[in-house]
C-alpha cells in the first residue's frame, strides 16, 4: 500500500467559545492515498468541511495530528501552514472563488505566482492546465464570460497547476447542473489516476458515488462507515430501487 | 506584468468612482502640502533677499540683532576699529529703518529705507530697469521697485514725493525687489538714509566687511569678534540663518506653515486609508482565497501596498501639475510659492509615505483573515 499523501490521526476539533462551543470532530482518523478519489459524505453539520479544512492545513486541530507528505504539522504557525498549502494542496470550492477581474490564465497563474514562480513559465503552465481541463479556447476569458461548469474547470486548473499532493474539493458540483457536475467529477476522477496525488471530495449528492474509489461516511463528528466506491454505489442503487418500490401507490380497489 | 500589480490596479479600478475620489483627495492633500512647504521656502528666501544681494564676506551688527530688519545701531567708530584688523579691506556702512512716504495725493505709506555709501557699495539696488545707481548721488534721489508704484502713488522715473519732510525724486527703478512685509524698500545714500530714518550722523546699522583676497574669512571673523565690543560678527550664511530662523520660528510663521503641511498629510492619509480599507473589505473574499491557496501574508501586503503606491503616483502627477500652476500664479507676488527639484523629490517621497501609511489599516484587516471563510461564502 502506498504512503498516504495526507493523513489525519485521532483528530478532535472544538469550534466556538464558551457555552456555544461544539465538538465538530470526535477523534477521526483518515488517510488520503495517491491514485485514489475519496468521497467524504455526510449530512450538514457532520464535520465534513471541518475535516477537509484540517486535512488542507487551513485549520489546526484541537487534538490529534496531521501528517502532510510525512511531515507533522503540529506546532506549525500560520505562515508555515500557508507554505504547506501552496506546496502540497490544491483546493476546489463550491462557489469557485475565482478573481472576477483576472482572466482564466491569470486565475490559474495565481497558484504559481504565490509560490514565486517565474512569470513566463507560470503562464505556459497555466495555459497547459487550462487545456487539460478542456478550456484551451478560453484562456483569455474572464470568469463572468464563462458558464458555472467552465468556472469550476478553471478552479480545478488552479488547484492542479502546482502539481499538489492532495486535491481537496468542497462540494464541487453543488452549484452545477447534473451534466456539468458529471463532467467535473469525471475530471477529478482523471486527476486522481495520478498515483502521486490523492483527491478528496466532500459531497452530499449520491449520484457522484460512481466516481469514488472509496467512500467515507461521517456523522456527528465521527466516521461511521468506510467502504469501496463500487460497494457504496451498489448499496445506493439497491436502496433507490427499494425506495422506488415503496413509493408505488397502493392500488385502490373499488 | 506582475500579478501583484495587476491585482492591485484592478482592485482599484473595480470601483472607478471611489478611485477617482481617492485620487482627487490625494491631489488636494499634496497641493496643500506643496503650497505650505513652497511658501515656507519662498518665505525663507524672501526674508533674506537683502543679505543674499549684499556684497559682504562678513556682517558687523549690534549684539543680539535678530534679523536684517532689526534697526539697532552701531557707533561709526567701530568701522575704524574693524579696518585696523588684519585681513579687512573694506567695512561699508549701511543704515536701515522705517520711514513714512508722503503720497503725492496726500496721506502717508510706510517704507523701509536701505541706505549705503555709493562709493563703498554695501547694499545697493539691483535688477535696475530704469535709471542707474550713480543717479542716486543726485540730491533727493531714491530707487524704488516698480511693483510698488501704485502703493507709493507714483508712476516711474522723475516722480516726486516726501520722506520725513524731505523732498525725494525717483531716479532709479528696480524690478522684483519685494518685501514680505509689504513695506516697499527705498534705496538711497547713507546721509539721506540717516535723515529719513532719524539715525544720528555717527550711527549705522551694519558694516559690510570685505576681506582681503586670500584671507581666511573665519579667521578674520574671529579677530573682529575678539577686538570689537558689543557686536556680533557673522558670515552672510550665518546672518541668513539667523534672520530666517527669527522670521520663521521666532514669529511662529514657520510653525503655522508646517502645521498646514502636516494637516494636509493627515487629510491625505485619512482619505487614502479609508479607500484602501473599504476596497480591501470589498475584496475580502479574494484575499481569503489567496490565503486559502497558500499565499503568504507578505504577498497580500504587497498587493495592498501596490494599490497605495498606484494611488500615490497618480495623485502626485496631477498634484504636481496643479502645483506648477500655483507656482506660476504666485511668482510675481510678495510671497511666492517656491518649487525646487529637492522639494519635488521630498513631496513625492511624502506622498508615497502618506499612501503606504494609509495601507496599514487595510493590512491589519487582511492579516486577520481566516482562510476557512472561503467555505462559508
Amino acid at each position: 500500500m502506498t504512503e498516504p499523501v495526507v493523513e489525519a490521526i485521532d483528530i478532535v476539533k472544538w469550534l466556538g467559545k464558551g457555552a456555544a462551543q461544539v465538538q465538530a470532530l470526535k477523534g477521526i482518523s483518515l488517510a488520503l492515498r495517491g491514485g485514489e478519489l475519496t468521497l467524504l459524505m455526510g449530512p450538514s453539520g457532520s464535520g465534513k468541511t471541518t475535516l477537509l479544512s484540517i486535512l488542507g492545513c487551513m485549520l489546526t486541530p484541537t487534538g490529534g495530528t496531521v501528517r502532510m507528505r510525512g511531515r507533522l504539522t503540529e506546532g506549525a504557525g500560520p505562515e508555515e501552514l500557508a507554505k504547506l498549502r501552496r506546496e502540497h494542496v490544491g483546493f476546489v470550492f463550491q462557489s469557485y472563488h475565482l478573481f472576477p477581474t483576472l482572466t482564466a490564465t491569470d486565475n490559474v497563474r495565481l497558484a504559481l505566482d504565490v509560490r514565486g514562480e517565474n512569470s513566463a513559465r507560470a503562464i505556459a503552465k497555466s495555459k497547459d492546465a487550462l487545456a487539460m481541463v478542456g478550456l484551451a479556447g478560453k484562456v483569455n476569458a474572464f470568469p463572468l464570460e464563462l458558464s458555472g461548469g467552465e468556472q469550476q474547470r478553471v478552479a480545478i486548473a488552479r488547484a492542479i497547476v502546482g502539481e499538489p499532493s492532495a486535491v481537496l474539493a468542497d462540494e464541487p458540483t453543488a452549484s452545477l447542473d447534473g451534466e456539468s457536475g458529471n463532467a467535473i467529477m469525471t475530471l477529478l476522477a482523471e486527476i486522481a489516476r495520478d498515483s502521486s496525488r490523492g483527491v478528496l471530495v466532500v459531497a452530499h449528492d449520491p449520484r457522484i458515488l460512481r466516481f469514488a474509489d472509496r467512500v467515507v461516511h461521517i456523522e456527528d463528528g465521527c466516521i461511521i462507515r468506510e467502504e469501496r466506491g463500487d460497494a457504496a454505489l451498489k448499496k445506493d442503487q439497491g436502496e433507490c430501487a427499494a425506495h422506488d418500490h415503496d413509493d408505488k401507490p397502493d392500488r385502490v380497489e373499488n | 506584468m506582475s500579478l501583484i500589480y495587476r491585482l492591485a490596479s484592478r482592485n482599484l479600478l473595480h470601483d472607478r468612482l471611489r478611485f477617482i475620489a481617492t485620487v482627487i483627495g490625494i491631489v488636494f492633500s499634496v497641493v496643500l502640502v506643496t503650497v505650505q512647504l513652497g511658501l515656507y521656502l519662498g518665505f525663507g528666501r524672501i526674508v533674506t533677499t537683502m543679505i543674499d544681494h549684499a556684497s559682504a564676506d562678513l556682517w558687523i551688527m549690534p549684539r543680539g540683532t535678530k534679523c536684517f530688519e532689526d534697526p539697532s545701531t552701531l557707533d561709526e567708530r567701530t568701522r575704524f576699529q574693524a579696518l585696523s584688523i588684519d585681513g579687512v579691506t573694506q567695512a561699508a556702512p549701511v543704515v536701515i529703518g522705517y520711514a513714512d512716504w508722503r503720497l503725492p495725493a496726500g496721506g502717508t505709506f510706510p517704507v523701509f529705507i536701505v541706505a549705503s555709501d555709493l562709493r563703498e557699495g554695501g547694499l545697493l539696488p539691483w535688477n535696475l530697469v530704469e535709471g542707474s545707481v550713480e543717479a542716486l548721488a543726485i540730491p533727493g534721489a531714491v530707487a524704488v521697485d516698480r511693483s510698488y508704484f501704485d502703493r507709493l502713488g507714483i508712476n516711474g522715473i522723475g516722480a516726486n514725493a516726501e520722506i520725513r519732510g524731505q523732498k525725494v525724486e525717483v531716479r532709479a527703478v528696480t524690478n522684483g525687489i519685494r518685501s514680505f512685509t509689504t513695506t516697499p524698500y527705498v534705496f538711497t545714500t547713507l546721509d539721506r538714509g540717516r535723515a529719513f530714518t532719524g539715525t544720528p550722523a555717527n550711527k549705522v546699522t551694519y558694516f559690510l566687511v570685505r576681506v582681503s583676497p586670500g584671507a581666511d574669512v573665519e579667521s578674520v571673523r574671529r579677530r573682529l569678534a575678539a577686538n570689537l565690543s558689543d557686536v556680533d560678527v557673522l558670515t552672510s550664511a550665518e546672518f541668513r540663518d539667523r534672520s530666517r530662523s527669527f522670521w520663521l520660528f521666532g514669529t511662529g510663521a514657520g510653525f503655522a506653515l508646517f502645521a498646514g503641511a502636516l494637516l494636509g498629510m493627515i487629510v491625505g492619509t485619512v482619505i487614502v486609508a479609508q479607500t484602501l480599507y473599504s476596497s480591501t473589505k470589498d475584496h475580502i473574499n479574494e484575499f481569503a482565497t489567496l490565503r486559502a491557496i497558500g499565499c503568504s501574508r507578505l504577498y497580500i501586503h504587497k498587493v495592498i501596498v501596490c494599490q497605495a503606491l498606484i494611488s500615490a503616483v497618480l495623485g502626485f502627477c496631477f498634484a504636481a501639475g496643479v502645483g506648477l500652476l500655483v507656482v506660476a500664479a504666485t511668482a510675481d507676488t510678495a510671497l511666492p510659492v517656491v518649487m525646487t527639484p529637492a522639494l519635488t523629490v521630498v513631496l513625492f517621497a511624502l506622498t508615497l509615505l502618506m499612501c503606504v501609511i494609509s495601507a496599514v489599516a487595510a493590512i491589519v484587516q487582511v492579516t486577520r483573515i481566516d482562510p476557512v471563510m472561503v467555505f462559508t461564502r
